[in-house]
């Protein structure tokens, strides 16, 4: 079997599943189960100033959205960091790690965006024996209002300030984890690069309202008749969360800066996914939140067995596999033509190809006597939207043209060589003509 | 006091009430909204769906399960009510495995279509629970219309025309309204009285009057009905039935399988219906099926049908042959009753074996003898009553594709015409279309 062992940024965990800061590890009964249960790390509940905690809303912190059969796909929540008191988490922490030496144990921290109050608490974490501290600089409510979370994450400034006094005031690895309610990640995370940190973890939750109640018109989740937006997280997320992970992992100015990947992973194929992006190791929250803890027992046994099939001895055989495949839009290879191919065999006749390309793309799918769908390759742009909507997995397929062949769509004979939009001829600033 | 299984001849009482209560119970329960929720969220949405071309009356199928999916089943009726008036019964009846969900994309790839019924009764259910009567009248047309016979065609006609502003008279020869629908339909799949709660929620739409104990006929002739209104719609159904031809077939004991249903659904008490040890019943359709089922059902201990042809050619669907076998009825094809025997009452019956040549049923010469002490004959219905004057078609009244005859303002639909197949849901379609080329002569 595969060796799932993890060495991120030299703190080492049987497997690279920790479970990310957030209820699941508010507290020492959670954490301690979540071990039993074989997670590899836990990034602890982010903890706050000395004094009296954060209170949270005593009415409903969650909102979601379903797919079928009320399977969650998207979460979103209103609470605040940790509503305990420091030292009962800081005590919490020094046993939990005492009896699980081989597992990661993170601290995670948000605390007013002043040197002092970093100061303060950074010796205190020091003393749990914690593997190293994640900067909250993500959650975009409540706690933003009061100029930390998501405050500071969206001021690369702030970020490269606050991590620097880290780096300053505390020896052990410093994780930035990013909020994604900005318009370019790369910023943030340069700037957390440059304060000298030694990884970030991304994302945390997107600013959301998930729905409105159409009797009281009120945002849900609903406080006596009123809503804040809350974070979003969990599969509907992954995809915004992976782009980012991507941005960082291929941008000059970050590449090679180790990455904590979170947002939605749910499965052993979404960390895998993650992880080909160039996160080294990966967080989850929402789908432990949905399932519980003995998930990870499913992302252990299918990380392993895909790792044993492609004959990967050690996850840092495939992370950052896919990164060099991230390119822009403009380097896309415009002589790379194909057209959709309906398996007749598997095709169970719904139609649904034929009223996706007929009422909304290229009018390419023929419908035949008997139901029958064929697709007309000189009117197939190759969108995929028809294999996106087929039931069926497996049924459309793209196919790449032969070379030498001559798309019957635009007359022009398929060619062997690469050309991207930077040399066609249609575009104004086209740098090859000459 | 019950008596036993075994107790021989027809008697009552072969099971206690709570047997006969959990045997009559719903065949396909009522979906709670959680179950209607994932059933629903299996439909694909198809193109041009194949079932709602299935389906005799073109409901709109995959619109009114995206009405329930997107938690609107009051809407979802109305898409099926708009089509079918009797959406909740045909939710109930219908056979679905030979329409709709026959040529539902998931039976093809999954042999496990989207449960069409069981969606189309939790939308139905919802709105008549709620009360609601979603159609209104049209601005009156002062135009009145007879309808002959309260079943579900003649119902059908009356709720489009009275909707369209037209006044409707229901001629009923029973004493109640409903047709089949009351009197013929398996009691485990109108439970509750549905048939009847059906029947006072769609004549909320006003404009009907309907007249029971009034048959077509000497005394009430298609001529009185003619010149008194504007237009008739004939809907009799098929009142009479086949005989088996064989010396004995008015021993006690034989009985045509229509009227014990009849008296099944009629009855409020099952314990006090009696029912034979040894059944046969003669036939292979829905009515043979039900006449068994619900023999077995009332505690026969011995309970065969005798079809005539194999099981490809049974008239009843796989899903019916199966329920049949499910509740403990022993299913005999290719063979055919050819005497029966007894002193005054049935004893058995002698079935001889046959095969099928060029579509041509023949004895091969081996018998068999079944003890039976009832028999149910149900080997079809046949017109009666049709008035004279009007061209007949393989014995059914002739019409056109909107339901004409070959009378002048007189129309006809439902098991009593010439066309479609003999379901509850053909009768709604036929009544509804007849209704709107009703309509569309007397506004022209
Ligand atoms: C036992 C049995 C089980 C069945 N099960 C199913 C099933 O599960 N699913 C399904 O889809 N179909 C089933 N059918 C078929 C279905 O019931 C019929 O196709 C449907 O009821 C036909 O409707 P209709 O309105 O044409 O006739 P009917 O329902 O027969 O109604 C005719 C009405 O006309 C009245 N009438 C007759 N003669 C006169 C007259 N001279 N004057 C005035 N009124 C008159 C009758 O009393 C009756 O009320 C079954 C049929 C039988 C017999
Ligand atoms: C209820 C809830 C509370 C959270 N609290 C914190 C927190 O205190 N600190 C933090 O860094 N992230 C917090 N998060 C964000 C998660 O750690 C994680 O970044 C996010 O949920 C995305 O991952 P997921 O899709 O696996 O849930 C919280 C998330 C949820 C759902
Ligand atoms: S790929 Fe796009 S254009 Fe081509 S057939 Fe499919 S939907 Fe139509």
């Amino acid at each position: 079997m595969a060796d799932l062992t993890s060495d991120f940024l030299g703190i080492k965990s049987p497997n690279p599943f920790w479970l990310a800061s957030a209820p699941p590890t508010d507290k020492e009964y959670n954490v301690r189960r979540a071990f039993e249960a074989g997670w590899g790390g836990v990034v602890w509940k982010t903890l706050g100033a000395e004094g009296p905690p954060v209170v949270n809303v005593n009415g409903p912190r969650y909102g979601a959205i379903y797919g079928a059969d009320r399977r969650l796909l998207g979460l979103n929540n209103i609470e605040l960091i940790t509503d305990r008191p420091l030292e009962t988490n800081l005590e919490e922490m020094a046993r939990v790690k005492a009896d699980y030496p081989d597992r990661a144990l993170i601290a995670s921290i948000m605390v007013p965006c002043d040197e002092a109050s970093w100061k303060a608490i950074l010796p205190r974490v020091a003393e749990t024996n914690a593997d190293g501290i994640e900067l909250n600089f993500g959650c975009p409510h409540g706690m933003s209002e009061r100029g930390m979370g998501a405050a500071v994450g969206q001021v690369p400034e702030y970020i490269e300030m606050v991590t620097r006094w880290c780096k300053q005031y505390y020896d052990r690895p410093v994780i930035v984890k990013l909020t994604p309610n900005i318009t370019d990640v790369r910023y943030p995370a340069r700037a957390a690069k440059n304060g000298g940190a030694d990884a970030v973890s991304l994302i945390n939750t997107i600013s959301s309202i998930t729905s409105v109640n159409l009797d009281s018109f009120s945002p849900e989740p609903s406080i006596d008749g009123k809503g804040s937006h809350g974070g979003y997280c969990g599969p509907a997320v992954k995809p915004i969360a992976m782009n980012m992970v991507a941005e960082i992992a291929r941008d000059a100015e970050t590449h090679g800066l180790p990455i904590s990947g979170i947002g939605g992973i749910t499965t052993w194929r979404d960390a895998a996914e993650f992880m080909a992006l160039g996160a080294g190791n990966v967080q989850v929250c929402t789908a432990a939140m949905t399932y519980g803890f003995r998930i990870v027992q499913e992302m252990i046994s299918g990380l392993s067995q895909w790792m044993d099939e492609k004959g990967y001895t050690s996850i840092d055989d495939f992370v950052g596999m896919a990164v060099p495949n991230v390119t822009d839009w403009q380097y896309l290879n415009l002589n790379y033509v194909a057209k959709a191919k309906i398996d007749q065999d598997a095709c169970i006749k719904c139609g649904r190809c034929y009223a996706a390309c007929e009422d909304t793309s290229h009018q390419a799918i023929w419908m035949k006597e008997g139901r029958v769908f064929e697709v007309n390759d000189a009117e197939c742009v190759a969108c995929n939207l028809c294999v996106e909507v087929c039931p069926v997995e497996g049924c459309i397929s793209m196919e790449p043209m032969e070379i030498g062949q001559t798309d019957p769509r635009t007359g022009r004979v398929v060619v062997e060589e690469y050309a991207n939009w930077t040399s066609h001829p249609n575009n104004p600033m086209s740098r090859a003509a000459e | 006091m019950a008596n036993s299984l075994m107790a021989s001849g027809i008697v009552a009482q072969r099971l206690n009430a709570e047997e006969l209560a959990s045997n009559f119970s719903d065949l396909h329960p009522a979906y709670a909204p959680h179950e209607a929720a994932v059933a629903a969220d299996r439909c694909y949405f198809c193109y041009d769906a194949p079932c709602t071309t299935a389906c005799p009356t073109d409901i709109d199928i995959p619109m009114f399960i995206r009405e329930i999916q997107t938690g609107n089943p009051e809407a979802a009726a109305r898409t099926i009510l708009e089509q079918n008036i009797l959406g909740g019964m045909c939710a109930r009846v219908c056979p679905t495995e030979t329409l709709c969900e026959e040529v539902c994309v998931r039976e093809t790839s999954e042999g496990k279509p989207v449960e069409i019924g069981r969606l189309q009764r939790f939308a139905t259910d919802t709105l008549m629970a709620a009360g609601v009567h979603p159609f209104e009248r049209a601005a009156l047309t002062g135009k009145r219309v007879a309808v002959v016979g309260a079943g579900p065609a003649g119902l059908a006609c009356a709720h489009r025309l009275a909707m369209l502003g037209h006044e409707v008279v229901i001629h009923e020869a029973k004493p109640k309204a409903g047709g089949l629908n009351n009197f013929g339909i398996a009691a485990y799949k109108s439970t509750d009285n549905f048939a009847d709660r059906e029947i006072e929620w769609l004549l909320q739409i006003g404009g009907i009057t309907i007249e029971t104990g009034k048959a077509l006929g000497p005394d009430l002739s298609l001529d009185h009905l003619t010149s008194g209104f504007d237009a008739v719609f004939l809907s009799i159904g098929l009142a009479g039935v086949n005989a088996l031809r064989l010396q004995g077939e008015d021993m006690k004991g034989m009985r045509d399988a229509v009227d014990f249903i009849e008296e099944l659904r009629s009855s409020s008490d099952l314990s006090t219906l009696p029912v034979g040890r040894n059944v046969v019943v003669i036939g292979g359709g829905m009515t043979a099926v039900d006449a068994a089922v619900q023999s077995k059902l009332l505690g026969a201990e011995n309970v065969t049908i005798a079809y005539r042809r194999g099981r490809d050619a049974m008239p009843a669907s796989g899903f019916e042959q199966d329920l049949a076998a499910a509740k403990g009825v022993k299913l005999m094809f290719n063979v055919m009753p050819v005497a029966l025997k007894g002193d005054g009452a049935v004893s058995a019956v002698e079935l001889e074996y046959t095969s099928v040549i060029d579509g041509k049923v023949t004895g091969t010469g081996e018998t068999i003898e079944l003890p039976a002490d009832q028999v149910f004959k149900a080997i079809g219905q046949t017109l009666r009553g049709a008035p004279d004057g009007l061209s007949l078609d393989g014995g059914k009244i002739t019409v056109n594709e909107v339901g004409r005859t070959s009378k002048d303002m007189v129309w006809a639909g439902g098991d009593c015409a010439s066309g479609g197949d003999d379901l509850t849901v053909t009768a709604v379609a036929e009544g509804r279309d007849a209704a709107m080329d009703i309509h569309a002569q007397l506004t022209s």
